[in-house]
């Protein structure tokens, strides 16, 4: 973590992004605590978004006219502005509409490699193979291996999360064997705020010859990230979560990975050439890119990382470790308030979540949101570690560059007067 | 204040102190129903006396509105004709799907009428209607046992 950075400016931030400007329920100045969810977007990438739409819209890859020549060159811009904010080349990147069908690309593309010519081998996988994933995942990165295993005949396997909410290591040699076949997990939890040991956990994967899987929608938005420094193999995150907009996801794959990998949608755009009875296929990325892509939103998902890389991903981290130390500080000193979690901020980052005794989840959040608050209510998509931290719903307040910290002290009153409220202070 | 309107006086003593709680026997009939956005559950047990609802008990986990609900319901069907619990089910679904349209008939729903302010909240309706839908459900189940 870096904190020498000088502090960015969250005033000027703010007065970026016009929907912060807005009240909610009846006047209330909106404080919007749920970028974990989905972030907000500013001038800067709406405005591209429109630019391109206003004066370049295409279809790309396809056709010769001018136009088409545009949107192609932004398309492909924004890529490779993409490509490099995460430390890859702009052909391991892969845009798909979501994060989720980031995981389901790979966990697909696996499953089709039992069919697939000799080169796809080293992803086939079968009964005696294990999948290895994490008791604190987003569904999004354990429903489709639970459907790979069930597919294939492979064994699903987890590490454990302890009861600070960190990953058990305890048996990692056990765990990441000769037979695993991947370890797919999070490199920040959407819950819990854990930021797990990737390259630690990569060389690990490397060592058996298993394939590493990062979901990294909770990391890449919010601190500086280098996939090829982590030594992960793929790694998936979403746009809207970093200031873009949503319909635009990205898969990342190591070059060689993905010229070996077998296709998962197939049709248009993402053929080399077709017959009547069979079809070879394009080279990655364009070979994952089925049908006339989310163009507008790739652009504007280029102008959300050069957003963010103008003002400084060092920065961005260490304004929301100062948030995430204010929160944490003020709700545990609130009595009856459990933060689920590491406590302290160390690998640590910007995602809050807590139970407050004898008040559900839903109904916290329904004070807060009178107070103009906006925060995550339910299990977060992670049913399974909100049963392992024996909570049925937790409530989770996630930050980013545009919070202040006057918005975190607003969310601890607001905690106090659901106690308050509800009689149970 | 909105909260006041959502939260009214009769919900929370409902919450507080919920009527027939507790899974009991005999019973013709279970149903499990899960909110899947919250992770809410609540189990609900009928018994039937021919055409009279004898006994609805349930046991679950959720916020004030879904336990809440779940009361009332008790309150409104125990003891009652099944097509006269079928006519308050239906006032009260559709009291909770008219986004705060509709006014309730308090003859027909009782207690029921104070959720009328959480149907302008469409994300707790499905919290108000967790435990009608089991009940729902359950005698269904406990038909198609019959049949």
């Amino acid at each position: 973590m870096t904190t020498t950075a000088t502090p960015l400016d969250v005033a000027t931030v703010r007065a970026d992004f016009p929907i912060l400007g807005r009240t909610v329920r009846e006047g209330k100045r909106l404080v919007y605590l749920d970028s974990g969810a989905t972030s907000q977007r500013p001038r800067q990438v709406l405005d591209a978004e429109r630019a391109f739409l206003e004066t370049a819209n295409a279809a790309v890859h396809r056709g010769a006219h001018q136009l088409a020549e545009e949107a192609t060159d932004a398309y492909e811009g924004a890529r490779e502005a993409i490509a490099s904010f995460v430390g890859v080349g702009s052909g391991e990147v892969v845009f798909t509409k979501n994060a989720t069908e980031g995981v389901n690309l790979v966990a697909y593309a696996m499953g089709n490699a039992a069919t697939s010519g000799p080169g796809a081998e080293r992803f086939r996988i079968g009964p005696g193979d294990e999948i290895v994933v994490t008791e604190m995942e987003h569904h999004a990165n354990l429903v489709p291996w639970q459907q790979l295993a069930a597919r294939t005949g492979a064994t699903l396997r987890w590490f454990g999360v302890t009861d600070e909410g960190r990953l058990d290591l305890s048996d990692v040699d056990e765990l990441v064997n000769e037979r695993t076949r991947v370890v797919a997990f999070t490199h920040q939890s959407n819950v819990l705020g854990t930021v797990n040991p990737v390259a630690f956990l990569a060389e690990k994967a490397r060592a058996v010859g298993a394939l590493t899987v990062l979901d990294a929608c909770q990391s890449v938005p919010h601190s500086p990230v280098d996939f090829r420094a982590l030594g992960v193999d793929f790694a998936v995150f979403s746009g809207h979560k970093m200031l873009g907009p949503s319909g635009v996801g990205v898969l990342y794959g190591r070059r060689e990975l993905l010229e070996a990998l077998p296709p998962f949608l197939t049709g248009g755009s993402m053929i080399e050439m077709v017959q009547m009875a069979s079809s070879t296929f394009a080279p990655p990325p364009q070979r994952f890119e089925a049908g006339v892509p989310m163009t507008s939103q790739a652009v504007a998902l280029g102008a959300a990382v050069e957003y963010l890389s103008a003002i400084g991903m060092d920065r961005v981290a260490a304004h929301e470790h100062r948030l995430t130390e204010a929160a944490l500080r003020g709700l545990s000193e609130i009595p009856g308030v459990r933060i689920v979690g590491p406590l302290d901020t160390v690998d640590r980052g910007g995602a809050v979540s807590f139970v407050v005794d004898g008040i559900h989840a839903h109904d916290a959040g329904q004070v807060l949101d009178s107070l103009g608050i906006a925060v995550r209510v339910g299990h977060h998509c992670a049913w399974p570690l909100h049963r392992r931290l024996g909570a049925a719903a937790t409530v989770r307040a996630s930050f980013y560059l545009y919070n202040t910290l006057d918005e975190v002290q607003a969310l601890v009153d607001g905690v106090r007067e659901a106690q308050k409220f509800f009689g149970v202070a | 204040m909105q909260l006041q309107q959502m939260y009214q006086e009769i919900i929370l003593d409902h919450y507080k102190n919920p009527h027939g709680r507790g899974l009991r026997d005999p019973f013709d009939a279970e149903s499990h129903q899960i909110n899947p956005t919250c992770g809410d559950e609540v189990t609900l047990r009928v018994k039937l006396d021919g055409d009279t609802v004898a006994d609805v008990s349930y046991d679950g986990q959720g916020c004030s509105i879904s336990q809440a609900s779940t009361s009332v319901l008790t309150d409104l069907v125990v003891g009652r004709p099944l097509g006269e619990a079928f006519v308050k089910l239906d006032a009260f679904v559709e009291l909770m799907q008219g986004r705060g349209q509709v006014e309730p008939d308090e003859d027909v729903l009782e207690d029921g009428i104070a959720f009328a302010g959480v149907a302008k909240y469409p994300a707790r309706v499905k919290c108000a209607l967790l435990g009608w839908m089991a009940f729902k459900d359950a005698v269904a189940r406990s038909e198609g046992a019959e049949a």
